[in-house]
């Protein structure tokens, strides 16, 4: 599902970020990706969702090679996945619901499915009663959840996560680890990037471990 | 209580992520009409809130729309200036005369009699005799010199006769060689032709009417940009949620879709607003120049802005809007600074 082939990135600025990484996640596969920090994870999540391209070597994502998909094909290939991001990245002017649906929106879906798949998300994260709510009026942990919601709700085939449990205690970072899992049972491709040693270590998932943008474990 | 709350919590969870899971392998989508029902809100969505936000700011809101609206408001004004002119110039056509001043010694009678010759020439279309008393009582009326005519012993003016030709003598010539021919008759002092001044009236409308078309370019140009520059702005201010839509797999015309709503709204207003100040200026003006017209003996009414030029109005600075924020959106969507943006976040 996910197929990374001897990708390197090179940045002006920087130098190398990723150096000749190869892994292949197949579908329905679970892994971490781990590292300290600046080894390069959030490069390699943002060559996944397509907000670089490789300098060298190829990304494949559902067959799809991500350095020769054009502009217009990006939006498509985005809807493949859902993305949690560490900041969230939710908009502050709308509700939890319409942060919730806005996957759908785009898509195209229609009220009644908005709706129906907006409730079923909510109550995945345990945020039922909430969707009124603007997320500035949540805890750091709801507003991780509303995004795990969000990422969630189209039904994607591939769930990348950015530090998902940076904000969420113990107990609800189970519950969320759990909710992944239950995820890939039916075949759904989960990448999370975490420095989350307990959580990794107490988890046996395979582990896809950067160090200075070199793949040491995998 | 806190922990067996907890367990239910957790109970659910793993409950809905099975149901999740069964319908998980059931192909995403809702059927036709739900599709087309959904288009039709996003529409609708988007009308609504860009009105909103332009709404929710309403000190610049307002201040942007009334400059565009002073903008076109002037486009607008000129178009009612050079309608009224036309209709003033076609007033003058009708009266399209020449002024025969009869000589001192004419009596009342022969000029009739001679009227009533002119009357005959295949030419001429009518003869109107203004008497010596007739012309008298105008100039009084319109002159503001009344008092002064009353003192003289005599009332200098002359017997005119106004010789209005036919419609098919429009060329000048014609019109020329009939002016000669009355001039040669001995009992006319002067016959004055009143096509020259009409046609100087005439070129310097045309020079009015090709000045207001180049400055309604440029308004139509700078009301473009302000409404480029305002979108600009706009879409500056939610650069934060055109970056998130993409992320969660917006296409390009999903993102611009408000934006051009935003920028319809803005033009859509700006016509109304563009129509009221110039139908207000025009009820300020009117009073004014429906006398000075009384003073000219005309009975001009001035002509607003009809119903399908307050249309066009409105359409064409609706138009301009949807075009102007086109523009700009599409150029920041392509240009380097946008995708950079989400290149260089996180």
């Amino acid at each position: 599902m996910i197929h990374f082939d001897a990708v390197t990135m090179r940045y002006p600025e920087t130098g190398d970020v990723l150096r000749n990484v190869s892994f292949h996640l197949r579908k329905g596969e679970i892994a971490f990706l781990t590292g300290h920090s600046g080894a390069g994870k959030s490069t390699l999540l943002r060559l996944i969702t397509v907000m670089e391209r490789s300098s060298r070597g190829r990304v494949i994502l559902d067959g799809q090679d991500l350095g020769l998909a054009k502009e217009h094909q990006l939006p498509f290939i985005r809807r493949k996945m859902g993305v949690i991001y560490q900041d969230y990245k939710l908009l502050y002017d709308r509700t939890v619901f319409d942060n919730i649906a806005l996957p759908l929106v785009i898509a195209g879906y229609g009220h009644l499915e908005v709706t129906r798949r907006v409730r079923a998300a909510l109550d995945k994260v345990n945020l039922t009663g909430k969707e009124k709510k603007y997320p500035l009026a949540l805890s750091g942990g709801e507003q991780q959840r509303v995004g795990i919601a969000r990422a969630v709700v189209n039904k994607p085939p591939i769930i990348i996560a950015d530090e998902p449990t940076g904000n969420l205690d113990p107990e609800l970072s189970a519950e969320i680890m759990y909710l992944f899992s239950q995820f890939q049972q039916v075949g759904v491709t989960v990448l999370i990037a975490s420095h989350d040693i307990s959580l990794i270590t107490q988890l046996n998932h395979r582990v896809l471990k950067l160090d200075h943008g070199q793949l040491v474990t995998s | 209580m806190k922990y067996s709350r907890k367990n239910q919590a957790r109970k659910n969870v793993r409950e809905s992520s099975l149901r999740q899971a069964k319908k998980q392998t059931k192909i995403a989508g809702g059927d036709f009409f739900d599709r087309l029902h959904a288009y039709r809100d996003v529409h609708a969505h988007a009308l609504f809130s860009s009105l909103g936000r332009i709404v929710a700011e309403p000190f610049n809101s307002i201040m942007t729309i009334s400059v565009l609206a002073i903008a076109i408001s002037f486009v607008s004004g000129f178009h009612v200036l050079a309608v009224n002119i036309q209709q003033l110039t076609e007033h003058l056509d009708a009266s399209n005369q020449i002024s025969l001043f009869l000589r001192d010694d004419v009596s009342e009678a022969h000029a009739n009699k001679l009227a009533e010759s002119i009357r005959k020439n295949i030419n001429v279309q009518n003869v109107k005799v203004i008497s010596r008393e007739d012309a008298a009582a105008e100039f009084q009326t319109y002159s503001g010199f009344g008092s002064a005519i009353n003192e003289l012993e005599k009332n200098p003016l002359p017997i005119v006769l106004q010789v209005l030709p036919k419609k098919s003598l429009e060329d000048k010539r014609g019109l020329e060689d009939l002016q000669k021919e009355f001039q040669q008759s001995p009992e006319v002092d002067v016959a004055q032709m009143d096509l020259q001044w009409i046609e100087r009236l005439r070129s310097i409308i045309d020079m009015v009417k090709l000045f207001a078309s180049i400055l309604n370019i440029l308004l139509g140009a700078a009301v473009l940009l302000i409404i480029g520059n305002t979108v600009r702005i706009e879409l500056h201010n939610r650069r934060d949620e055109v970056v998130i839509q993409k992320l969660v797999g917006a296409t390009n015309s999903f993102i611009r879709r408000p934006f051009l709503y935003a920028g319809f709204w803005i033009g859509f207003i700006s016509g109304i607003w563009a129509w009221f100040i110039v139908t207000v200026l025009m009820l300020i003006v009117r009073q004014a120049v429906e006398k000075l017209s009384s003073l000219y003996g005309g009975s001009f009414h001035m002509l607003f802005l009809s119903l399908t030029d307050t249309l066009a109005l409105i359409a064409i600075s609706s138009l301009l809007g949807v075009l102007a924020s086109w523009t700009v959106v599409s150029y920041q969507m392509h240009s380097t600074k946008l995708k950079k943006q989400v290149r260089l976040q996180k």
